[in-house]
């Protein structure tokens, strides 16, 4: 017998009651619940040590990890979406892109840059999930289509790092067509014989595992990252019953075939180094 | 006939107008001015509620169970001079995509596009119009065939959606759309794409990268159903009519924004009503869409698909 009993049962907070721990003090890993300093887990690269849990992380991040001394330049940094569509849900989408640059600090769902890995020349166009979900519409089309025209004219390789959950709705089919869009865009970059290499975050879903993420010299995962067309969700409703453990990871994604690998996000930088010097020599 | 519930005032009168002339059968009476008034009235309700309908009654339109389906299409086209092609050559041969050599006009062409079923039985056969990944790789297959052989390729678009089923991830359904997506932007044939009932994202736009894009009147064509656009917005499955409007997918608003390249005329109350006037209208449309296609170069015609494609979408630099 504990000494204390819980009286209500489950979680009574309600969700906008929710308080969250101040940032910048202690992490605790969403799986495995291990808690550790903001200080340790970036220098874990915002891996769990304890689960090897893949947190996910944003652009700023990424570059962080890649880049040499965390320098490269950005292309297209000002771009932001306008509203082709006057579309409004619950709220208008003009409003949220306000409300969402300024709680992120970004302009978009993508951002795009050249610099070195290893003292290679590379071109990574990286997407930001806390973006509305790290959404497609225009901007990240035009800026992915932009960054492929960069690496075609300059043959620098180009890498994609994909966390999103596909095409964003708000623009509807502007959004639909950036699966096009950016799928003529690296025929063109193949023409040329420049290597593009996919990598394919927690999560990749929807149109963009139905574009780019898949069309990769190189398909790479990151390890259990959701990867997939349709949502988990989706596709347990669709055959009524549960899905199998461990389905649309990226363990399973590359055990039916489509992924060349699964890299850890420490040795990331050391791999895409390797990849790139064996295109090159 | 089957009606949709916006068209309930034309069922009505048209019950009233049966009533009359079997009253004018029985007895004595004269019926002729009531069935005059009426066959006015009936034309007067047609032309005000086709001529008005609402993004979400042209989606309706666009489901009508008895619209002419992809089938239907090739075999008015080719008048019957048409040999299916199956199979994927690694997985299977997927029911909801069909495609085969056909002649227009003597001319050969090369046809896909996803089929539906008119009953229960046909429509569980074709998995309602959603194909899996060996439906996208049976027309690949089939596209690559009509580039080597220098013959155009038209795609009859009609799908709610690629299949979201177990087998269709393990098979990689991303990447059998995505594959689709590259290799259709640099195909060296012609390419013209019809988008003939659904046009429900990666599902349509996996067989919908063409040269000449062109909507049906009363089709839709989106990045989502506006049913599941209003669950995951509105978070309720019943504002789809909202999202219907929000997501401008009818034809006009398509054409308005450019991002096809025209639409196809159907007759007053849906392509159903008077299908041979709708394959009419298709057929001209394909036979212009390819005589054009066909007086330019095959690097010129890649060329201008590519850009097509490549300048699509509105942004702040």
């Amino acid at each position: 017998m504990g000494w204390f009993k819980r009286i209500k049962k489950g979680v009574t907070t309600e969700t906008n009651q929710k308080k969250e721990t101040p940032e910048g003090l202690w992490y605790k890993c969403p799986k495995c619940k291990t808690v550790i300093t903001t200080d340790e887990h970036h220098n874990q690269l915002y891996v769990c040590y304890n689960c090897n849990h893949h947190h996910r992380i944003n652009s700023k991040e990424y570059f962080e990890i890649l880049f040499d001394k965390n320098k490269f330049t950005e292309l297209n940094p000002s771009m932001t979406s306008k509203d082709p569509l006057q579309f409004e849900d619950r709220k208008k989408y003009t409003e949220r892109l306000i409300d969402i640059q300024k709680k992120t600090g970004l302009k978009d769902a993508v951002t795009t840059a050249y610099g070195t890995i290893n003292k290679q020349n590379a071109v990574i166009a990286c997407f930001n999930f806390n973006f509305i979900g790290g959404s497609m519409g225009s901007v990240v089309g035009e800026k992915i289509a932009r960054a492929i025209d960069y690496a075609k004219e300059t043959k620098t390789p180009f890498i994609i790092i994909s966390k999103s959950g596909g095409a964003r709705m708000m623009e509807a089919s502007f959004s639909l067509m950036q699966l096009a869009k950016t799928s003529a865009k690296l025929a063109q970059l193949s023409n040329e014989g420049v290597p593009y290499f996919s990598i394919l975050t927690d999560p990749t879903t929807g149109g963009i595992t139905a574009s780019f993420a898949m069309l990769g010299d190189l398909n790479i995962g990151e390890p259990n990252a959701l990867i997939g067309f349709a949502g988990p969700r989706v596709v347990k409703e669709t055959i009524g019953k549960d899905l199998p453990k461990g389905f649309q990871t990226a363990e399973f994604v590359q055990e039916h075939g489509f992924l060349d690998m699964i890299v850890d996000r420490k040795n990331l930088k050391e791999k895409i180094a390797q990849l790139i010097r064996m295109y090159k020599s | 006939m089957n009606y949709l519930d916006f068209e309930k005032p034309i069922e009505d009168l048209i019950e009233k107008l049966d009533q009359a002339i079997q009253l004018g059968k029985e007895g004595d009476v004269d019926v002729s001015t009531t069935l005059e008034g009426l066959e006015k009235k009936i034309k007067k309700t047609r032309k005000e509620i086709y001529e008005n309908l609402s993004p979400w009654q042209k989606v309706q339109m666009s489901r009508h169970p008895q619209r002419p389906y992809t089938l239907d299409y090739i075999n008015e086209l080719t008048k019957g001079d048409f040999v299916e092609l199956h199979g994927d050559r690694n997985v299977k041969d997927d029911k909801a995509m069909v495609g085969g050599w056909g002649t227009i006009d003597g001319e050969t062409v090369m046809f896909i596009g996803q089929q539906k079923g008119r009953n229960t039985k046909q429509r569980q056969y074709r998995n309602f119009g959603m194909a899996n990944p060996e439906g996208y790789r049976k027309a690949l297959r089939l596209m690559k065939m009509a580039e080597k052989f220098g013959k155009p390729v038209v795609s009859l678009i009609d799908t709610p959606g690629a299949f979201p089923g177990l087998e269709a991830e393990e098979r990689g359904q991303g990447e059998a759309i995505a594959r689709n997506l590259i290799e259709m932007t640099k195909l060296k044939v012609p390419i013209i794409c019809v988008i003939i009932g659904e046009g429900a994202s990666g599902g349509a736009l996996g067989i919908g990268i063409g040269d000449k894009v062109l909507m049906m009147e009363n089709s839709w064509y989106s990045v989502i159903s506006p049913e599941n656009c209003s669950t995951i917005l509105w978070k309720s499955w019943e504002f789809k009519e909202k999202a219907a409007t929000a997501l401008k997918l009818t034809s006009e608003d398509m054409m308005k924004n450019k991002l096809i390249d025209g639409v196809i005329k159907e007759p007053l109350g849906g392509a159903h009503t008077f299908p041979n006037q709708c394959y009419k209208n298709v057929k001209k449309a394909i036979k212009d869409s390819i005589a054009e296609c066909q007086s330019l170069t095959a690097e010129k015609l890649v060329k201008i698909r590519m850009d097509k494609f490549s300048n699509m979408g509105v942004y702040n630099e």
